[in-house]
């Protein structure tokens, strides 16, 4: 990018809000933990309010996913959800709705995870602005990598918003550098080579992907894919800055409504202790 | 394999053309002809098409994989096994057919058939997975994955496994498997597994999400043999360099047997490969008009198509950046067509780069209009064609009558090519439908809705 790296990193240190609640967070001597909902599941009021208990109960960011037609990276729980969700007319402007709904009521960092098209079809800058607007902080890209990225990049600079970029086991040193370069607020280390969807156990691949993007520059990295108890958050804290939880909280909204939502983020949020810190 | 960000659409100097990609407009009409080669665009970029739109993930693998392909396209190794299995296994070249009766019905112009029929497994699919099967085994993976609609990709691809000794899983829409349960027979008959995708829609872009998802997490021993010239860099301009073949032949075949070169090449298009394959051969010959047949369906007016160049707008879906059919808020838009080979919202980006510049025309054929030129072959050639390969001689009529129009004299003096990308073996049971000649309590008659593909 021939953007002045200089100007919007130090803009980036003082904007990035989700880098904020990472170092809140760190302050306490813990990780973050960040938990994921997809907008309008069961519906958009549900979606807030789950938001709002998330943040109640001990998340420090949330990411609320914007559903769409065809979710790559997704396993059957998220799948199902989204699906759901879009069979009752979910529209792709109700996701401003309910960032504003949440960060309205706490001070929780509120990103969009998104596949990349919405926002295309939306105008990259379009859909940034409003973004902002609603108070949001910033966006997840599952499938936009940095390469692709250069409006984004733009956009992001132009309304203060964090670009949260995945870094996998696969990635090569040099991609490793240059996601991490061209990420801001936090990188999002995928702990498997696999699609969303809670696991018995966490992979081992994890700790080594954190490590390497630590040692690429990374300040913040965090890890999300197949995280769903206090036992994985509390493996993945010793040696991230932040766990991310979807599948999980998913299935908690799915079966057991907000209230669930809230008594599994409490549980979570158990774990995010660092034992030696 | 880092790609400097400068080649991106919007990082690129051509603001104007930036500026109407992102908007969803056409560029102007093009000054084409003269400009610089089109023939073997590398990729990652057509134009503002293309590219990567892939997870990290995966990025790796298709890193790999391009660099496999770049090695194997140099290696005289390769290239001699490629045309050896073209030649002693496949059947090539496959024949230049004049279809002498047929043209009465097209302007009285003469026209030649591409037989890609002809070729081994019955349609030019053959090309492609044979290339992809041989670079799986040089990246010494084991197992290949692939999608398919209709049944013909993973037919071919279970053929080129079998082949090569590799394992298979071909993912498929519930629907269509059942729809296409011989298809799934013969695919097991070659040994690989079939597992029916209930996910999304059901259909062939859910088989492919499906596919993406099996290789993210198998990504160490498993190739991806996508079945069409879209997706993800290096698959586009990976997918067409197997398919360049026939417009190669094509290209040396009616030379010698006409003397010149044709007037007009058409093929039909979903993704686009077959098409991508016989157009390269012609691109740079400014002489000859390009066309590409989309599945009209039921008529663009009625939303039941699958017209992606002529009414989509561009965006990003399965890797690449292309003319896609989707809403107003990026969801992808389900297609409708008789034909399962076209049957596809996206399109490859070579293609959406050939339309904007205005080197190929694209048109929509409605179902009818290619049922009624799959009768006409029928009865006219002895040769009964893929319902997709039908609907390039739809169209081949209309320019025939449009060449005739110009200049009535001169008619049976102008040369069409179509590319026959397949045979019509599978359609049996769907034209038989659509032409009533099914008993009432048929097997078949039992299981189609009407019209349906089967």
């Amino acid at each position: 990018m021939s953007t002045s790296q200089d100007g919007t990193q130090n803009a980036a240190q003082h904007a990035s809000k989700s880098a904020a609640a990472i170092d809140r967070a760190r302050a306490q001597g813990r990780a973050a933990l960040i938990g994921y909902l997809p907008a309008g599941y069961p519906s958009v009021a549900d979606t807030i309010a789950a938001g709002i208990a998330l943040a109640e109960n001990g998340a420090d960011l949330i990411e609320i996913g914007i559903p769409y037609s065809d979710p790559v990276m997704d396993g059957q729980v998220i799948q199902a959800a989204t699906t759901e969700a879009l069979a009752k007319g979910f529209r792709v402007p109700e996701v401003f709705d309910v960032v504003r709904g949440i960060t309205s009521k706490t001070d929780a960092a509120v990103l969009v995870m998104t596949y990349w098209n919405p926002v295309v079809r939306m105008g990259v800058d379009e859909f940034s602005r409003r973004l902002a607007e609603a108070g949001g902080a910033g966006l997840i890209t599952p499938d936009l990598i940095p390469d692709e990225a250069a409006e984004w990049m733009a956009a992001s600079d132009k309304y203060g918003l964090d670009r949260v970029f995945l870094v996998a086991p696969s990635s090569s040193p040099e991609r490793m550098k240059r996601t991490v370069d061209a990420s801001r607020g936090f990188v999002y280390a995928v702990s498997i080579m696999g699609v969303t969807g809670a696991r018995a156990s966490v992979s081992s691949a994890a700790k080594s992907v954190v490590a390497a993007a630590h040692a690429a520059g990374a300040e913040r990295v965090c890890v999300g894919l197949g995280v769903s108890n206090a036992g994985h958050v509390r493996e993945i804290a010793e040696y991230a800055d932040g766990v991310i939880v979807g599948t999980a909280l998913v299935a908690a909204i799915r079966d057991g409504g907000v209230d669930a939502v809230a008594s599994l983020t409490k549980d979570l949020s158990t774990g995010l202790t660092k034992e030696e810190a | 394999m880092v790609r400097l960000m400068v080649d991106a659409p919007a990082a690129g100097s051509d603001e104007s053309a930036v500026d109407a990609f992102l908007q969803g407009g056409r560029p102007q009409e093009p000054t084409a002809q003269g400009g610089p080669s089109l023939r073997h665009a590398p990729g990652p970029y057509f134009g503002g098409y293309g590219g990567r739109w892939m997870p990290e993930s995966l990025i790796a693998a298709l890193d790999e994989l391009e660099d496999t392909f770049e090695k194997a396209k140099a290696d005289p190794e390769f290239t001699a096994q490629i045309a050896d299995l073209n030649k002693n296994y496949s059947g090539r070249p496959s024949l230049l057919t004049e279809a002498k009766r047929f043209a009465e019905h097209a302007g009285g112009v003469r026209i030649f058939l591409k037989r890609e029929d002809l070729n081994h497994t019955g349609s030019h699919k053959i090309n492609n997975v044979l290339g992809q099967a041989l670079l799986a085994k040089r990246m010494g993976k084991t197992r290949v994955i692939a999608e398919t609609g209709a049944g013909q990709h993973g037919v071919a691809s279970a053929t080129a496994a079998a082949l090569l000794g590799l394992e298979c899983v071909v993912y498929m829409g519930a629907e269509d498997c059942r729809r296409q349960s011989l298809n799934v027979a013969r695919m097991e008959l070659l040994g690989a597994t079939v597992i029916p995708v209930t996910n999304g829609s059901q259909t062939l872009k859910d088989a492919i999400n499906e596919a993406l998802r099996d290789w993210v997490a198998n990504v160490g021993n498993t190739h991806y043999l996508l079945g069409t010239a879209a997706g993800a860099h290096p698959f586009p301009a990976m997918v067409r360099y197997f398919h360049e073949v026939i417009g190669e032949e094509a290209r040396a075949q009616i030379l010698d047997q006409t003397g010149r070169l044709p007037d007009a090449v058409c093929a039909c298009i979903g993704g686009g490969s077959n098409a991508i394959g016989i157009f390269h051969g012609f691109l740079d010959d400014a002489s000859v008009k390009i066309y590409g047949f989309e599945a009209g369906g039921e008529g663009v007016e009625t939303g039941r198509h699958a017209a992606t160049i002529t009414l989509g707008k561009p965006g990003v879906l399965h890797g690449a950046r292309s003319y896609l059919m989707q809403d107003d808020d990026g969801q992808t838009i389900e297609s409708h067509s008789i034909s399962a080979g076209l049957d596809y919202p996206g399109v490859g980006p070579e293609h959406s780069y050939l339309a904007d510049i205005g080197r190929v025309r694209y048109e929509p054929i409605t179902d009818s209009e290619a049922m009624e030129a799959f009768r006409l072959l029928c009865r006219t050639e002895g040769i009964i064609p893929a319902i997709e390969s039908a609907h390039a001689l739809a169209g081949a009529i209309k320019v025939g009558q449009r060449l005739a129009a110009e200049d009535a004299g001169a008619a049976s003096e102008k040369i069409v090519i179509v590319n026959l990308s397949g045979r019509g073996d599978k359609d049996v049971a769907t034209a038989a439908e659509w032409f009533d000649l099914l008993d009432e309590d048929s097997p078949e008659a039992e299981i189609a809705k009407e019209g349906e593909q089967l």
